[in-house]
């Protein structure tokens, strides 16, 4: 899109980087879950994409280490209010995943299960093209339990709650549907610069 | 599954925008009327995404309702110019007829009217603008009677499409200046109260604080608590 005449804009600060509605936490991360936090042995970890793909794909905890490693490094925003800046995240694309399991061509959303039977819905264009990871680093270390360890799909361009922990599974679907949050008002999407926070925003 | 085909259809990309007509009805108000490429048709409620990008990409985006009907060939906004409003003041200080801006829209399916649902708006400041869109669809539809509008100013000269509002049969109330024998004041139920029979939808839209007190005057008139919708806004960011 090209410059809009005359715009400036703002001293760059941490203005820019807020969604609307949201502050910046600084060095905090909350941790907001609806269920116990569970523990769950890497050896025993798996990941699964399956529903419309041409080759329904499980992968090991050592297995999904042998695929390319990829580092997301920015910002998330949490539906709650909170934004947190500079975070480094270090899993592997769900573009390698797909790539793997080979979406059909009516796949077009994406439900992510967690082992706890937490779920959440997203449309698939928002988990391509370099926007989605499952990650299991957080800042250069294991990703904490309570923060969806071992493992957490990473949705950074949408509410966290899209950005599922501890998960286990990728369902493709040719239609949408809403998971746990979404079937409780909030938004099917979830932008945070849109403030799609809840169902009707 | 009617709400995924809704979804569906109220998916945008961005677009552009061309000023065809700037005017400052007041010096804290801007109007402007733009020719949308690649437009979506509307619903009255629904709002627009203005962006503005800076020489470096930086780009700043707000949310502004759309005041014109669907079947006006140009879409119409009425943004107030917020004190450090970084967009709202770029719009009112330095846009030009002639100016392309970037916009996503229309966006929305909660705060919309359905054009026929008996409603009334509770409206406040420049809250007014989804009214003024519902009052002029309602107009082209011929069924002014489905919607029943009260707009909140502080005085005739502050509030936006005043006029209009009047000429549509809208009832206007001032919280700061005395007219023939209303006291300055934000509007009671005993006013509020009569033009609630027969609507089955109240739309309020304005401040957070105009909000709450439109909510709760609503549900003192014996409106359900589901038939209210709310647009709150303020300045962000």
């Amino acid at each position: 899109m090209p410059v809009t005449r005359g715009f400036v804009g703002r001293k760059r600060g941490h203005e820019g980087r807020l969604p609307p509605g949201q502050y910046d936490t600084g060095s905090g991360w909350p941790v907001l879950t609806a269920e116990a936090t569970p523990r769950i042995d890497p050896e025993r970890w798996s990941l699964t994409i399956d529903g419309l793909v041409e080759r329904p794909t499980t992968w090991s905890w050592d297995e999904i280490h042998q695929l390319p490693e990829s580092t997301y490094f920015g910002d998330i925003h949490c539906v709650t209010t909170w934004s947190k800046f500079d975070v480094a995240f270090r899993g592997v694309s769900v573009d390698e995943l797909l790539a793997a399991a080979g979406p059909s061509p009516e796949a077009a959303y994406l439900m992510a299960h967690s082992s706890t039977g937490y779920t959440t819905n997203l449309p698939l264009s928002d988990v391509v093209d370099g926007k989605a990871w499952v990650v299991w680093e957080y800042a250069g270390q294991p990703l904490p339990r309570q923060h969806g360890g071992p493992v957490r799909l990473l949705v950074p361009h949408l509410y966290f709650w899209k950005s599922a922990k501890w998960v286990s599974r990728l369902e493709l679907m040719a239609h949408d549907r809403p998971g746990f949050w979404e079937q409780n008002g909030y938004h099917d999407r979830g932008d945070p610069w849109l403030e799609q926070r809840y169902q009707g925003d | 599954m009617g709400a995924i085909e809704d979804v569906r259809a109220l998916e945008t990309a961005w677009t552009t925008g061309l000023i065809i007509e700037k005017e400052l009805p007041t010096p804290g108000l801007v109007r402007l009327r733009m020719h949308v490429e690649d437009r979506h048709r509307h619903r009255p409620g629904q709002h627009y995404l203005i962006r503005l990008r800076a020489p470096d990409d930086y780009t700043a985006q707000r949310s502004y309702s759309i005041s014109s009907d669907d079947d006006d060939p140009l879409v119409e906004f009425l943004v107030e110019r917020l004190p450090d409003g970084e967009v709202s003041q770029f719009l009112a200080d330095i846009a030009e007829v002639g100016d392309v801006l970037e916009m996503r829209g229309p966006i929305g399916r909660w705060f919309t009217w359905d054009t026929t649902t008996p409603a009334l708006c509770l409206v406040g400041g420049t809250g007014v603008v989804p009214a003024v869109a519902m009052t002029r669809t309602a107009r082209r539809l011929h069924r002014p009677e489905l919607l029943r509008v009260v707009a909140v100013g502080r005085s005739p000269d502050e509030l936006p499409y005043a006029d209009e509002l009047a000429r549509a049969g809208a009832t206007l109330a001032w919280t700061r200046t005395e007219t023939g024998d209303r006291p300055p004041g934000p509007p009671t139920a005993d006013e509020v109260g009569p033009l609630l029979d027969g609507v089955e939808l109240a739309f309020v839209c304005g401040s957070a604080r105009f909000a709450a007190y439109a909510e709760s005057l609503l549900l003192d008139c014996g409106i359900e608590p589901g038939a209210i919708r709310v647009e709150r806004f303020g300045p962000t960011g």
